[in-house]
């Protein structure tokens, strides 16, 4: 086993050193590029198409979670909260349900004249972006005193009251005979995105709404990256690992712990109000507790604290969820003459995934190359122990 | 070397404004006390050590001095300025900076990164700076890696290890870096928390030495929590002795050494 480790590691530095210096940055072009084109391979409408589009959604939401859970250590088991703030954000900003209010900035000339507040989807995300933040602070606040396993709890509870909140908000008023929500019956009708010279997106051309949420997974990797690679990134991993050194070194705790919140709520208020303007509506009843565990579950398949990894499981989860168990696996028990779909199933088979990754790469599918200077830094000292050569040097 | 002779009989040997004082600080866990109405003070560029036996408080004083925990009574003031209850943060940010008994590296960042995380109060750098990356971030980031690789060689960390993970490094070592990490956040005043737990006679030897370099390089004030009394009576001015949470004696090495209630406190009453 550990000759094995020891081969591939080889190979690894090898092929390491055999690529150019500016490998990772051509990698990184030469992905965007795919994505990019992308649509013009599958249809302007096609089961996969709409797949991507949604497991794209999930994946800036693992980014989000990411940075709260893996780079700060603050297990959050509230997400949700995060998802359902972003998606009425969309459903208030950008539809007929405020029918009191005229107001219209960047719209469709269509709906220049219809009742409610209708905002352009770039305002729409911002807006979901500032009102999730300051949601994250909020929730942030209570645990600040608490680690771990505590920290779990209040945020779980926190995200079981937003979705009360939003399923009881259709007897809350806000005055004119308006309520906060619409309960189970949910926001309907919520503006497609406009952009002068594109018009409106519509479900018959699903590429534009592809290009849109790529484009928020862009702006969300260049933050997260830029983010992880500065002083502040260097501060929650330091406050992860130890709060008692952390504080003592310099690191002011609550405002650092709050920055995590707020940066990982505003990334899944985005992706909440895409995803709330791509339903076309806000129900109520889709912000359940399983969803928040479904988000920590992509943030450790993909390997936790990690950028890429939180990116993979995301998308991965993403797909199998939206695309490979509904629109390809769904009739496959029926091969084997079993009365039943596979997507009523599919908790238990993200439950069988999470285990077979727990066994068989418990450090995630990309694991954080700290974590991964950990795990062969330890093979190094294994080395040291047997008086072979230990090479950690050349792990990173 | 600013600091005087020892005056005869006197409490407080070497002279020069304190750095930092504390008055009457008391700490009670509940029904216990750990800290019982101590009062103590630092002169500036002087390297002044607190002893005791295992339990006399003198992490708890520590800690109260860093502002982990907060006194029950007391005033704690550095530089003149009144430090009780400030935060950990703040009070790192105005000079103090401390070493753990028990190693507290960050398990999860090599070497370099560690000390670079010792700079965080002294950095600029907000989340939008971070984003938007304006070159003066850049240049930050650049400088605060390169000091970081320069306290790491000052303390004598081999170049081969500044990015290995610091919890894979010696024993020593991770002393050694823990030192750099605390050296990085600019202090005026050293808190070492027993820093030759665990090295052997000749490492500790090393170190006592290396004290005075650093107070007379880098102009520190230095407070040692230490039990290998070889070190103590060789490198500190002053010593204070702790027992059972109060001060039972205060003086050069040598008055120390001889005092009659030490020497029970630490061997036990004859007969």
């Amino acid at each position: 086993m550990s000759e094995l480790r020891a081969q591939l590691s080889e190979w690894r530095t090898a092929v390491a050193r055999a690529l150019p210096p500016w490998w990772s940055k051509g990698l990184a072009a030469l992905l965007v590029l795919i994505g990019i084109t992308l649509p013009f391979m599958t249809g302007p409408q096609s089961g996969f198409l709409n797949g991507t589009i949604t497991a794209i959604a999930y994946a800036v939401m693992a980014l989000g979670l990411n940075v709260v859970v893996g780079m700060a250590g603050l297990l959050d088991l509230g997400y949700v909260a995060f998802y359902a703030l972003g998606a009425f954000c969309a459903g208030w900003l950008g539809s007929s349900f405020f029918f009191g209010v005229h107001v219209h900035v960047g719209v469709a000339p269509t709906l220049s004249h219809a009742i409610g507040i209708h905002l352009n989807i770039v305002l729409i995300l911002i807006a979901a972006v500032l009102v999730c933040a300051v949601a994250g602070m909020i929730i942030g606040l209570p645990t600040l005193r608490l680690r771990g396993d505590y920290i779990a709890i209040v945020t779980l509870a926190f995200g079981e009251i937003i979705g009360v909140l939003a399923v009881n908000g259709q007897s809350i008023s806000v005055g004119g005979g308006m309520m906060l929500t619409a309960g189970n019956q949910g926001i309907s009708a919520i503006d497609p995105p406009w952009f002068p010279g594109v018009g409106s997106f519509s479900l018959l051309d699903m590429r534009p709404w592809y290009w849109l949420i790529f484009a928020v997974l862009l702006i969300v990797l260049f933050v997260n990256v830029r983010v992880r690679d500065s002083r502040l990134g260097r501060a929650w991993v330091a406050l992860r690992e130890d709060e008692v050194a952390a504080v003592s070194m310099g690191i002011p705790l609550v405002k650092t712990k709050l920055m995590a919140y707020a940066i990982g709520a505003a990334f899944g208020g985005m992706s909440g109000a895409f995803l709330g303007v791509y339903i076309t509506e806000v129900n109520a009843n889709s912000f359940q507790f399983g969803f928040s565990v479904f988000i920590v579950a992509m943030v450790v398949v993909g390997g936790i604290g990690s950028i890429w990894g939180a990116l993979v499981g995301g998308l991965l989860l993403g797909y199998i969820n939206n695309y490979l168990i509904p629109d390809v696996l769904n009739d496959f028990p029926s091969h084997f003459g079993l009365h039943f779909q596979l997507t009523s199933v599919s908790f238990g088979i993200f439950g069988f995934l999470l285990l077979l990754v727990m066994v068989a790469r418990p450090q995630g599918l990309l694991p954080e190359r700290r974590r991964k200077l950990e795990m062969t830094g330890e093979v190094a000292a294994l080395d040291t122990e047997l008086g072979s050569e230990p090479e950690a040097g050349n792990a990173i | 070397m600013s600091v005087a002779e020892a005056p005869a009989g006197g409490t407080a040997a070497p002279t020069g404004a304190p750095i930092l004082i504390a008055a009457g600080i008391t700490k009670k866990f509940g029904g216990l006390t750990a800290v019982d109405n101590v009062s103590f003070d630092i002169p500036v560029r002087s390297i002044v050590s607190l002893i005791g036996p295992n339990g006399a408080g003198k992490t708890t004083f520590f800690n109260m001095l860093t502002g982990l925990i907060r006194p029950t009574e007391g005033r704690i003031t550095f530089e003149g300025r009144n430090v009780t209850r400030s935060r950990p943060d703040v009070i790192t940010s105005l000079g103090m900076a401390r070493t753990f008994q028990n190693i507290r590296l960050f398990g999860a960042m090599t070497a370099v990164e560690n000390v670079m995380v010792g700079h965080h109060s002294r950095m600029k750098t907000g989340v939008f700076g971070a984003i938007i990356r304006p070159p003066w971030v850049g240049r930050e980031e650049l400088r605060t890696a390169e000091r970081a690789r320069e306290l790491l060689g000052y303390v004598g960390v081999k170049k081969a290890d500044f990015d290995r993970l610091a919890t894979h490094l010696p024993y020593g070592d991770q002393r050694r870096v823990e030192i750099a990490r605390a050296l990085a956040s600019e202090p005026k005043l050293l808190l070492l928390d027993e820093p030759t737990a665990g090295m052997n006679p000749h490492e500790s030897a090393d170190l006592a030495g290396f004290m005075r370099r650093l107070r007379d390089d880098l102009n520190l004030t230095i407070l040692l929590i230490e039990h290998d009394m070889k070190v103590v009576m060789g490198v500190s001015e002053r010593v204070t002795v702790l027992n059972y949470g109060s001060k039972l004696a205060e003086g050069t090495p040598a008055e120390v050494r001889a005092n009659p209630a030490v020497i029970e406190a630490y061997l036990g009453k004859e007969g």
